[in-house]
């Protein structure tokens, strides 16, 4: 396509601009990790590794990590169920109400946050009478996974059409063999990514991860909400903050490989 | 390979068995009744999820919205069921929050201003600039910063804002501009930035689907790049923007992790809610309204585009 020279270097301008913007903070984390200063300050004086190590052995990180997963795998687990089942539904069928099922399964991301959680903490412990506990947090965490599940596996039915399953049918294979020997497969990949990014919202998520656990219940955002005004700690958030700007690489990468389609993380 | 052409070839060879095999005649059967009843299988496809967001879900709104009429028994801090006005009148009358929900819908609107002026042309560099090639890295890399933790980044930019000693503030020093320091400004930069990859996503893909042609032939009549920018471009991946501003735009009126951490004494809705769900969770649910309130009449402002569809 011709775009004037001058278009082009404006916008590829704002386009190093734009990477500058999203880059610079994310490097400044890391660095700071190293910083030996106890108390921030640009540029650092001094940099150690002594706070890499010192971070490994505390206790409660580790436990909040722990935490972190343990939700984490019970919310993707629901959330794979219900989203691959919904993307099946919506895809493959018209019905009465499919219009506000599908906004349905935006809405608790596409509401703003505080409002989703404070609804869930009045409907779990005045609606449904629920004390609060590590599973109210994964039920409240599965079910703003859903969407990310869903639009995954939706994209990827769309994609591949009925023909695939229709042929196989033709052949002589019943619905279940159908779905073990050709739409599973065929659908895998995009489930695996949708898992992985409902993981990764699940593990990122602070509001409604305040709002639905009870006291004690500490998952790795809620330790480093905690301990960011902590001045002893410092350091110690400073690594973990280093840790997780090297993890986010990771889910991306993968999810790409295993997913050509899906681009869309967080709440998307 | 050898097993697969075997399977292709076996129905060849040997006839066709003429009766059922007796192994899985059970799921057979199931099958095609389920085959011949598309209800059913949709019943059975719906059933669970349906069940789960209403149950979950929209009880949990319909509790809140009817949480923001209770009241709350002054002795032992417990949530009375009886009807009352109250917390709405509250929350309306009182011009401090009023002034915080019109602050609130201020920065949530300059985030969203702030992410097309900035989203929108990296989106566009991406999509029609850039060599083929480079398109799925500059993707990745657009899109691997939401995966960093959203804490982080918070965090990140309190390191970049802070008074005297952030990184901007030395960036600026040789200029002899002072950083921004923790307030508004803060808080509009670090929810720009938090939000940024929703606004570039769906314009990227907006702009993906737009055929090149069309940008040619506002060149080719004569038009100015900034001209077919405004008049080409913009209009054809409005529904787009759209999209994209609903979650930065909804995502801004729902923060206060934001503002507690960068905002200085920059008070959003959601740190009213956050102060007083403890105390009054009845009150709290009726602050916690006015965003939903925000919210309904801007999806209503926005919905004749067509970009609800996209979401």
């Amino acid at each position: 396509m011709r775009n004037s020279r001058r278009a082009r270097w404006t916008f590829g301008l704002v386009m190093a601009l734009g990477l500058a913007f999203v880059y610079v903070p994310l490097g400044v984390v890391l660095i700071n990790s190293f910083n030996a200063s106890t108390v921030f300050a640009w540029p650092p004086q001094e940099l150690t590794t002594h706070w890499w190590t010192a971070t490994i052995g505390n206790e409660g990180v580790r436990a909040a990590v722990l935490t972190s997963f343990e939700v984490g795998l019970v919310a993707t687990t629901a959330a794979l169920l219900l989203g691959t089942l919904l993307a099946f539904a919506l895809g493959r069928y018209t019905f009465f109400g499919r219009h506000t099922l599908s906004l349905l399964v935006v809405l608790p991301i596409a509401l703003p946050g505080i409002v989703t959680a404070l609804a869930f903490r009045t409907g779990f412990r005045t609606f449904l009478g629920l004390e609060l506990s590590i599973w109210t947090v994964a039920i409240a965490h599965a079910t703003f996974c859903i969407v990310v599940v869903y639009n995954n596996a939706l994209a990827r039915l769309r994609r591949m059409g009925t023909t695939p399953e229709e042929a196989s049918m033709d052949l002589g294979a019943d619905t279940f063999t159908t779905f073990r020997l050709v739409t599973f497969p065929l659908l895998r990949g995009a489930l695996v990514a949708g898992a992985l990014l409902a993981f990764g919202l699940s593990f990122d998520e602070i509001v409604v991860t305040l709002f639905t656990a009870p006291p004690g219940v500490t998952t790795l955002p809620i330790w480093i909400y905690q301990n960011l005004s902590r001045p002893n700690q410092g350091p110690v958030v400073n690594v973990v903050a280093a840790v997780l700007v090297l993890a986010s690489i990771l889910p991306i990468y993968l999810s790409q490989k295993l997913s050509g389609e899906s681009t869309g993380g967080g709440r998307l | 390979m050898e097993h697969r052409e075997e399977r292709l070839t076996a129905p060849v060879v040997d006839p066709p068995p003429v009766e059922e095999p007796a192994r899985g005649s059970h799921e057979r059967r199931l099958s095609a009744a389920l085959f011949r009843r598309p209800r059913v299988r949709l019943a059975a496809l719906l059933t669970l999820p349906t069940a789960w967001l209403v149950l979950v879900y929209l009880a949990a709104l319909a509790s809140l919205l009817a949480t923001a009429f209770f009241s709350v028994d002054e002795f032992t801090n417990e949530v009375v069921r009886t009807f009352t006005w109250q917390n709405l009148v509250d929350v309306l009358s009182e011009p401090a929050y009023l002034q915080a929900t019109a602050r609130t819908v201020g920065i949530a609107a300059a985030v969203t201003v702030g992410c097309v002026l900035l989203g929108f042309p990296m989106a566009f560099y991406m999509a029609k600039v850039a060599p083929a090639r480079w398109r799925n890295l500059l993707l990745a890399l657009v899109v691997t910063p939401l995966w960093a933790s959203y804490l982080v980044k918070i965090y990140a930019w309190q390191a970049m804002v802070q008074p005297e000693t952030g990184v901007l503030a030395w960036m600026l020093q040789p200029f002899g501009l002072p950083g921004p320091g923790y307030g508004i400004t803060a808080t509009v930069l670090t929810l720009t930035y938090l939000w940024l990859p929703y606004m570039i996503l769906p314009v990227y893909a907006g702009l993906e689907r737009m055929p090149d042609s069309l940008i040619d032939a506002s060149g080719d009549l004569g038009a100015h790049p900034a001209r077919t920018v405004r008049s080409v471009v913009v209009p054809v991946v409005y529904p787009s923007i759209v999209a994209g501003s609903v979650f930065t735009f909804s995502l801004s009126l729902g923060d206060y992790i934001t503002a507690q951490i960068v905002g200085g004494r920059t008070q959003m809705l959601g740190t009213i809610v956050y102060q007083n769900y403890t105390s009054s969770l009845p009150f709290a649910a009726a602050v916690a309204l006015l965003p939903v309130a925000v919210m309904v009449v801007y999806l209503m402002l926005v919905r004749r585009t067509g970009a609800l569809d996209n979401l």
